[in-house]
């Protein structure tokens, strides 16, 4: 089962190599990983996705919090959390065919943020299945690089402020 | 006041109140030796490799409960330090690591003798530093003393790059760290203390699983009155020696592989295991499948890691072995529990007395057990402290030592680290003066540090090396023998070679030598009496086999060799069986 973890670090170097570290050599697997400052500037959120199941989450949380740059970690419940993910998508775009692109581009919100001779780059936002859904579309029409930025994501409501 | 970062550092540990450091000069780390040259009430020993001087600090750290302090350079000094750290990581033993680095304006860029030091120990260590501004040095020194000798304690490792250790700072120690993202629980949680308390109470055939966590934490005298208020059974870890006095009515011996039958079987009928300061280790537990699978079990340890991590516990107690061990004892006595293990004891002495440690003697060789026997009887009621190599000979002190005061077994345990008693018996000489520092060695382990023989001779440690000489790496041939159809692929070393009454006597050090049972008390006594480090060279029947012996990855209550055993109802009369079990 997939979890979102919401981990605060201090921000010192090699926090993120401490924690990739210590997912790689205790065998976890991570899905995706996105980190950044928070508001506060010593403080930095890293957003990791793990496939995991209950005794497994248990053991990586108590490892992360052994880490003595780790201050917090939580698991964020799916049905009280808003997360998102942006990718660019550069797509095989002949003149003839771009029209149906920004199309579906339109349709999911996306943005056009660059258009060559052949190519469209499209910027879009969202949750996994629906970036999964535009994804699939896309592909009809030739995805020629991608990159995604892993996802974030906060629990709901003001529970933590 | 201003000084350099070096003399920051030195100024540190004596805040720290550091009296010995373990370490070896090298280029970049020459100003923090010669901050050290005239710095008061700090010893700095010399050992003859990196290696020896972390594993002398560990041993240090175990015998005093102090963190042991080693001082090294960069590059190739520290790289031959990351034995010892991961020995000192896996053992929970408090180290502060100072290592020198390359300068900052050259770091990461492949210069002389540079090594990413923090990037190679981050699995080791608790925690490590590279230092960027010697303004940072007294925080982190602070930080790094805090840190090793807390929670579960573990080796902080710190980089020094030698500009930053030039730089001139204004000193002033913090009197107390600021770490958000570290606060150990040390109290255990009532209501769940409260619960095991309630458990041990009801029990039939409780039995108390200590670990190196007792010793950490210094709770020795609680885990001896919980054990007798209620006349708990008591087995130890490897790690755990010491922690109860193996020569108590209720001391069961120790788990797991090369335990006893009588512990195994202890640990397999039990219904309540208290586990204090254990990790479940799988040399403990063999098959997790068949492990205590009769038992509730309570979990006590100050890392929430360990707890769940092996074996699932009924009851976790996340705290200090000592604070919860005594929070325990004060809910028994408040429920005014008293003891119900008469019966389960009467069981335990049985098998104790069907299947104790046994090996056959011979006129003609000198069998290892009975070194060990002949040590323990000649070292009785003197101060003593024993060292292990890893291997048979650390299986056949396990077996055959009786450690009765707590700090005072000193083995390698997680990591299994050959080469590792030597230095640890210099280390816990300078711990301990006023006990004689025995090292029961093979000749294989022995070899892989004998250069320490020479920081022996020449700071005048007494230490005694006893070497097991079988000519074999003992343990890898048995295993060869028992799983390889005696199959000795490179496990045989001449026994002769080196002679290691010429290489004690090289150095500085009394070497004798016994190869028959009548030579061997006499060469015992005159090493123990020898003023100074001494090697005894003891030529040992060659293929003894540890024994008994639990198959990897078999169940505890199966084991090879020893006096064969049956099931348990078959062993038991009656009477006794409808007592205790239910």
């Amino acid at each position: 089962m997939k979890h979102t973890l919401s981990v605060l670090v201090e921000n010192k170097p090699g926090v993120l190599t401490r924690v990739a570290s210590l997912f790689a050599r205790r065998g976890f697997n991570i899905d995706s990983l996105a980190v950044g400052t928070t508001e506060a500037p010593t403080i930095s959120r890293m957003t990791i996705v793990v496939s995991a199941d209950e005794t497994a989450l248990e053991q990586i949380t108590k490892q992360l919090y052994k880490l003595i740059n780790v201050l917090k970690v939580q698991d964020l419940d799916p049905e009280h959390m808003i997360d998102r993910e942006l990718v660019l998508y550069k797509v095989s775009a002949l003149p003839e065919r771009r029209h149906e692109i920004i199309e579906i581009a339109n349709v999911f919100r996306a943005k056009i943020v660059d258009v060559g001779r052949a190519t469209l780059t499209i910027e879009a936002t969202g949750t996994g299945g629906k970036l999964a859904a535009m994804e699939d579309l896309l592909r009809a029409y030739g995805i020629k690089e991608l990159a995604r930025t892993g996802k974030i994501a906060l629990a709901r409501g003001s529970r933590d402020a | 006041m201003k000084m350099t970062g070096a003399q920051a550092i030195v100024r540190s540990l004596q805040e720290e109140g550091v009296e010995v450091v373990f370490g070896y000069p090298g280029g970049v780390v020459l100003p923090l030796f010669d901050a050290l040259y005239e710095a008061e009430g700090v010893r700095v020993i010399l050992t003859r490799h990196e290696q020896g001087a972390a594993h002398a600090a560990d041993a240090y750290a175990r015998v005093t409960g102090k963190p042991g302090v080693v001082i090294v350079t960069s590059g190739p000094g520290a790289a031959n330090t990351v034995t010892g750290i991961a020995n000192a990581y896996m053992d929970s033993v408090p180290l502060v690591v100072i290592t020198g680095q390359v300068a900052t304006h050259v770091l990461g860029t492949d210069a002389f003798q540079e090594t990413d030091i923090t990037g190679i120990t981050i699995p080791i260590t608790k925690h490590n530093y590279l230092l960027d501004r010697a303004e940072d040095i007294p925080e982190t020194m602070a930080e790094a003393f805090h840190i090793a000798g807390t929670g579960r304690p573990g080796p902080v490792l710190i980089d020094v790059p030698v500009d930053i250790s030039r730089q001139e700072i204004d000193f002033s120690y913090p009197e107390r760290v600021h770490l958000p993202g570290y606060k150990p629980t040390v109290k255990g949680h009532a209501k769940q203390i409260h619960q095991a308390a309630e458990l041990i109470a009801k029990a039939r055939r409780p039995l108390l699983y200590a670990g190196g966590g007792v010793l950490s934490s210094d709770g020795a005298k609680e885990l001896k009155e919980l054990a007798e208020l209620m006349q708990l059974p008591v087995v130890t870890t490897l790690m755990g020696k010491g922690a109860f006095p193996e020569d108590h009515h209720l001391f069961v011996g120790m788990p797991g592989m090369h335990g006893g039958k009588y512990t195994n079987y202890a640990i397999t009928e039990t219904d309540l295991l208290l586990g204090v300061g254990v990790r479940f280790d799988d040399r403990v537990t063999g098959k997790l499948a068949t492990f205590a699978t009769k038992a509730k079990i309570v979990h006590i340890d100050i890392d929430p890691a360990e707890i769940g991590k092996n074996r699932s516990v009924d009851i976790p107690i996340v705290g200090d072995a000592k604070s919860v061990i005594a929070g325990i004892i004060g809910e028994l006595r408040k429920m005014a529990a008293g003891p119900k293990t008469d019966a389960w004891m009467r069981v335990i002495d049985d098998w104790r007395g069907r299947y104790p440690f046994h090996y056959h003697a011979s006129e003609t060789s000198i069998m290892p057990q009975q070194v060990v026997e002949r040590v323990r009887e000649l070292t009785k009621g003197k101060p003593t402290v024993f060292i292990t190599e890893v291997g048979q000979n650390q299986m056949w002190a396990c077996q055959y030592l009786r450690i009765t005061e707590p700090r005072t077994w000193v083995s390698s345990g997680g990591l299994g680290t050959m080469g590792f008693g030597l230095p640890a018996a210099i280390g816990a000489q300078l711990g301990r003066p006023d006990h004689m520092v025995i090292d029961i060695a093979g000749d294989g382990s022995i070899q892989m540090n004998s250069q320490e023989l020479a920081t022996a001779a020449i700071n005048k440690l007494p230490v005694k090396v006893i070497i097991l000489n079988n000519g074999y790496l003992g343990m890898v041939r048995q295993w060869q023998e028992l799983f390889y159809e005696r199959r000795y692929s490179s496990s045989t070393l001449p026994q002769d070679c080196p002679d290691f009454v010429k290489l004690a006597e090289a150095y500085g050090c009394f070497g004798i030598r016994a190869t028959t049972p009548a030579e061997l008390d006499d060469a015992l006594v005159a090493a123990f009496a020898y003023d100074g480090p001494a090697v005894v060279d003891v030529r040992v029947e060659r293929e003894e086999n540890v024994f008994p012996m639990v198959a990897p990855g078999g169940s505890i209550d199966e084991m090879l060799g020893g006096i064969p055993g049956g099931p348990v109802s078959e062993m038991l009369d009656s009477g006794l069986l409808e007592e205790v079990w239910e």
